[in-house]
């Protein structure tokens, strides 16, 4: 511990700018594969959430063991899994070498994140969804409304409000848990940091690390509050601009 | 206007109505009683499909409601007032009125705005057109609630309870503006246990009890002579 408190170490970490460069390369990766497999985690979400609350049992079916299978096994497992079972999956399919069946490990980090943050996020929707009353739909029924056309006017409009605070949490969580890059050799910050650690013992090195991740995630902490704030406040009429009217 | 043939509902074992016949004509005030239970609600919820008949016909100006024409029918024929209001809370008072009519009547917006501001003058409210929903009182929601189905000019209006989640001292302006509407030729059917609103506005009453229609008539009649056990010892407690 004593290391910390040692100003040489922390001067040596910042001395030498081809270090920090490679965290900031390592942050801007962690951000790309954050970014990526939160638009693969909100396709699938919005998929798998829809088909849980639809009528056909088959679709509701589907939907439940996806989410309970990825909820319920571990991130690491899914990502060492692809990144060993992809690549075998390619060579037999299309017919390739060894080399030319590998995937940049990014690709398998995005999966990952991707499809366990799916899980997630479709049970968001999902409770979104029912957690409008079921009156709504009724009067929409009532005024002539069709499914679709409800869902699209009354109902989703409700539901986005509700789940915009944890879907930015699961954004956050999403964005600590693609250091699982690491293990499978994806040069992102966690692994850029880990390795200078171990190069220099200097463990300086994880703090910096923590430091990025914090500046990453706790803007996002701070908008998911704001959004709780947001969503629990009745919507107020602006006194000197008429409200617009859909 | 309506006619109901022999229409049976089951919730599961539940039988909740039970071989119900009953015809509506066009422009009549129809008031249903009963306890709680009894199905006068899951009635009305028949007639605009939001519950699907296990049985029995309805027809509507002589077509048959199926689940295919449900939509149309209801966008057509009959417009629902709840007993929770049911106001779309992400729109203002005005947005509320506007969207079945802009959206799925494609009425200009300017003329769907003047249609709804003459509806809330109907029910006095055109202060709080811009206002959320959740700002009104209950008595004030309903009202909107009431002006929502006038906006979409259906021939039918179905009152399901909009009195019973009301505060005792906002009936009463509901109820006023209930009878102000019988004045119209719309066909009004209420499921109510106003029997003061019946006797003013109620061509006919029909008392349901377990699922069937015991005893219709006149509202005088239910006040002076009803001629059923059942109906005695209901009205008896609701009528003081």
């Amino acid at each position: 511990m004593s290391s910390l408190f040692n100003m040489d170490k922390w001067s040596r970490l910042f001395a030498d700018p081809e270090i920090i460069k490679g965290f900031f390369e390592g942050m801007k990766l962690t951000i790309i594969v954050s970014v990526c497999g939160l638009m693969l985690a909100l396709v699938l979400g919005i998929i798998f959430g829809v088909m849980s609350v639809s009528k056909s049992k088959v679709l509701r079916g589907i939907a439940r063991v996806y989410v309970e299978f990825f909820q319920n096994t571990p991130l690491v497992l899914q990502t060492f899994f692809y990144y060993y079972s992809l690549p075998a999956i390619r060579r037999t399919l299309f017919h390739m070498s060894v080399k030319e069946a590998r995937l940049p490990a990014n690709v398998y980090g995005i999966m990952g994140v991707g499809i366990y943050h799916g899980a997630y996020i479709s049970e968001v929707i999902r409770a979104g969804i029912e957690a409008v009353p079921k009156g709504q739909l009724e009067a929409a029924y009532s005024q002539g409304f069709t499914t679709i056309q409800a869902m699209r006017y009354i109902i989703l409009p409700q539901t986005l409000k509700m789940i915009f605070p944890p879907l930015t949490n699961q954004a956050l969580n999403l964005v600590k848990n693609s250091s699982v890059l690491a293990l499978i050799g994806g040069f992102d910050l966690m692994y850029k940091s880990n390795s200078y650690v171990c190069a220099t013992s200097n463990i300086c090195g994880y703090f910096l690390c923590a430091m990025m991740y914090f500046i990453i995630c706790f803007p996002l902490a701070r908008l998911t509050k704001y959004l709780e704030v947001r969503a629990q406040r009745n919507p107020v009429v602006k006194t000197a601009k008429k409200a617009e009217v859909v | 206007m309506i006619k109901i043939n022999n229409l049976n509902k089951y919730f599961g074992e539940l039988h909740v109505l039970k071989d119900i016949n009953l015809q509506v004509k066009s422009g009549e005030k129809l008031v249903i009683i009963g306890p709680s239970g009894s199905g006068k609600s899951t009635l009305i919820r028949c007639i605009n499909y939001l519950e699907e008949p296990t049985s029995g016909e309805i027809f509507i100006d002589n077509i048959k409601m199926t689940k295919k024409n449900k939509i149309e029918m209801a966008r057509k024929y009959s417009s629902m007032v709840f007993q929770q209001f049911n106001l779309y809370p992400n729109m203002t008072v005005l947005g509320n009125l506007m969207l079945a009519p802009t959206k799925l009547q494609k009425v200009p917006k300017e003329e769907a705005r003047k249609t709804a501001m003459e509806a809330l003058k109907r029910v006095g409210l055109e202060a709080k057109a811009d206002q959320y929903p959740q700002n009104l009182s209950g008595g004030q929601q309903q009202r909107v609630a009431i002006a929502r189905a006038l906006c979409t000019k259906q021939p039918i209006i179905l009152f399901d309870e909009p009195t019973s989640a009301l505060d005792p001292e906002m009936v009463q302006e509901v109820l006023d503006v209930m009878i102000e509407l019988s004045k119209e030729n719309i066909t009004m059917i209420c499921v109510t246990h106003e029997m003061g609103f019946a006797r003013e506005v109620a061509d006919r009453v029909i008392f349901m009890d377990d699922g069937q229609i015991i005893e219709e008539g006149t509202p005088e009649h239910f006040f002076v002579n009803p001629e059923n056990e059942r109906t005695k010892a209901f009205l008896s407690k609701i009528i003081r």
